[in-house]
């Protein structure tokens, strides 16, 4: 279990719990959090779970691997250096605490 | 005149569960489109009274998986759901399971269930989804035969696919999902022969350069893929085998193919029935306005039921994929709360095939330039569709950057030329950087695409 706050574009936040072996993408998507869409499901296929982790984050993440690397190229809010895929976030008490950012739109 | 009639509806049929004059929304089918469109009303603060009818008993899942992880074991039941269990009650979202829309009293603005229970409505969405054409020939409803379309087809194929016996599998119609299907029949070990009437694979859908890729990948993995070649007949056993049971497959020009499991991927019927009950425009799809109204504008229809007039082709046409389905239910939930304006997503698909991934943005049929850029030999390229000297869609393998970026740039509009592409060294990453702002334009852009561009067939 972690709690992850959902930061929206216009100021306002949601903090939800989310449990293992859901992802990121899938906490928003359980809780209906508008702002991600992850059409594809969480294959890293679509781009459309784009979140920005907060830049003060020091909670370990994955690495980016070679293939969401090439989807946020893609992502329809610019890429910045706290990108990342949302469905390549697994949660875990790791990660509790995490914040990230939503873009103002995914498609 | 379909917009005078929706003002006067709003707050008819009231809601009671919240602010006065919201309208009770039903929604008929939980696929992808239906449980987007009310996921979406609840998301943008959408208060009325929602209820989403489900025919099937099982939680509203994906279907994407079904051809693939779903089969393989990589992905288990849990993982196919679209939203958990108590999503819907936690949403007050009434998802009424197992139950079938009978009918549409229009006049009277309810629905009626096969139950007998009535629900009123003062909007309806149709998101009844499309289902499997069958083999129109003799014998295509002997045991063994089948088509992939639920959860249940899935896991009856599964139960076969995974016995621990070598089957001889026939997969007829090479678009999609019949190669998706080849491919993970390959991959658990079976003997896999695909048959396709067309010249080539997925000739509806993509370039001949992606094709003969495609084609190529299957045959090194060790399927048989057949083209222009239609199956006229099945045969069950003969002898001591049953004989309701499916043996052999019958090729024009007399070939017989054995099989223990023939798959059909050969297109999709939409779920029209309903519709052209209740007397609403009807002809291959629910037909739709911009705003995917229907002719009655107190009913929508999205997804695979839906025949829309598409900006990136001039004319109506319906598509049958994840990213229309969720698309068009965010657009009409937000046109139900009044933000209303036409639909205008860019298309696009993908596939899994072994370790292929394609991604098809925009829509590539009716091109009349196409440039290659990366490299085939590595298995990594995309190609480049020009209508006229406009891009209109990229096909990629195994170059998911390309597809992004290029479902960016469709949105936004572009200046890319076929001449940009085929100069040595392109990169459509350097072009990313020089991105304008996330897709405002795109109503726009997409009217003058319907200006510019002549009809194709999707």
């Amino acid at each position: 279990m972690a709690k992850i706050t959902y930061k929206h574009p216009n100021g306002t936040e949601t903090i939800v719990d989310v449990a293992a072996p859901n992802t990121v993408m899938r906490g928003a998507k359980i809780n209906n959090i508008d702002g991600i869409e992850a059409q594809c499901g969480g294959s890293a296929q679509c781009g459309t779970c784009h979140v920005y982790v907060d830049e003060a984050n020091t909670l370990p993440l994955p690495e980016i691997h070679e293939s969401e690397d090439e989807v946020l190229y893609g992502t329809a809010c610019p890429r910045r250096d706290n990108s990342r895929l949302s469905c390549q976030l697994p949660v875990s008490e790791e990660i509790d605490g995490l914040v990230v950012h939503l873009p103002e739109a995914q498609s | 005149m379909a917009g005078a009639t929706e003002e006067t509806a709003r707050g008819t049929a009231g809601g009671t569960a919240g602010e006065p004059g919201a309208p009770d929304v039903v929604v008929v089918g939980a696929g992808q489109g239906g449980v987007e469109t009310v996921a979406a009303l609840r998301a943008r603060g959408f208060s009325g009274r929602i209820t989403l009818v489900a025919e099937e008993t099982a939680l509203p899942y994906q279907r994407p998986p079904l051809s693939k992880g779903y089969l393989l074991g990589t992905v288990d039941r849990a993982g196919l759901e679209l939203r958990p269990d108590d999503f819907f009650s936690a949403l007050d979202i009434d998802l009424v399971r197992g139950d079938r829309a009978a009918g549409i009293d229009r006049d009277r603005r309810t629905v009626e269930l096969d139950s007998g229970r009535e629900l009123p409505y003062g909007r309806l969405v149709l998101a009844t989804g499309s289902r499997p054409r069958r083999l129109p020939v003799a014998g295509a409803d002997l045991e063994g035969v089948r088509t992939l379309r639920s959860l249940a087809d899935a896991d009856a194929l599964r139960h076969r696919l995974t016995g621990g016996r070598e089957l001889d599998v026939v997969v007829v119609g090479a678009g999609f999902l019949g190669l998706e299907l080849a491919a993970t029949a390959r991959t658990l070990g079976h003997r896999v022969t695909v048959v396709e009437a067309a010249a080539r694979v997925m000739s509806r859908a993509v370039t001949g350069a992606v094709s003969e890729h495609v084609a190529a990948e299957h045959r090194g993995q060790g399927v048989r893929v057949l083209t222009r070649r239609e199956v006229v007949a099945l045969h069950g056993g003969t002898g001591s085998e049953d004989p309701g049971h499916v043996r052999v497959v019958e090729l024009d020009g007399g070939e017989r193919l054995a099989a223990d499991l023939v798959v059909a991927g050969i297109g999709a019927l939409p779920n029209v029935e309903l519709a052209t009950a209740a007397g609403l425009l009807v002809g291959d799809g629910v037909i739709v306005d911009p705003r995917l109204r229907t002719s009655d504008p107190d009913v929508y229809a999205v997804g695979d039921c839906a025949r829309f007039p598409s900006p990136w082709t001039g004319r109506h046409i319906r598509l049958e994929s994840v990213q229309n389905a969720s698309d068009q239910a965010r657009r009409v939930a937000a046109d139900i709360l009044g933000e209303t304006g036409p639909y205008t997503a860019v298309p696009w698909f993908w596939s899994e095939q072994y370790g292929l991934r394609l991604q098809m943005a925009g829509l590539t049929a009716g091109h009349d330039e196409a440039v290659v850029a990366g490299d085939p030999a590595a298995g990594r390229f995309s190609v480049f569709c020009f209508r006229a000297g406009r891009l209109t869609g990229v096909e990629s393998v195994n170059r998911p950057a390309d597809h992004g970026i290029s479902r960016r740039l469709l949105a936004s509009g572009t200046d890319l030329t076929p001449q940009d592409v085929a100069r040595p060294g392109f990169d459509l990453r350097a072009r990313a950087q020089q991105r304008p702002s996330p897709p405002a334009q795109h109503a726009q852009h997409a009217q003058h695409a319907q200006h510019a561009e002549r009809p194709v067939h999707a």
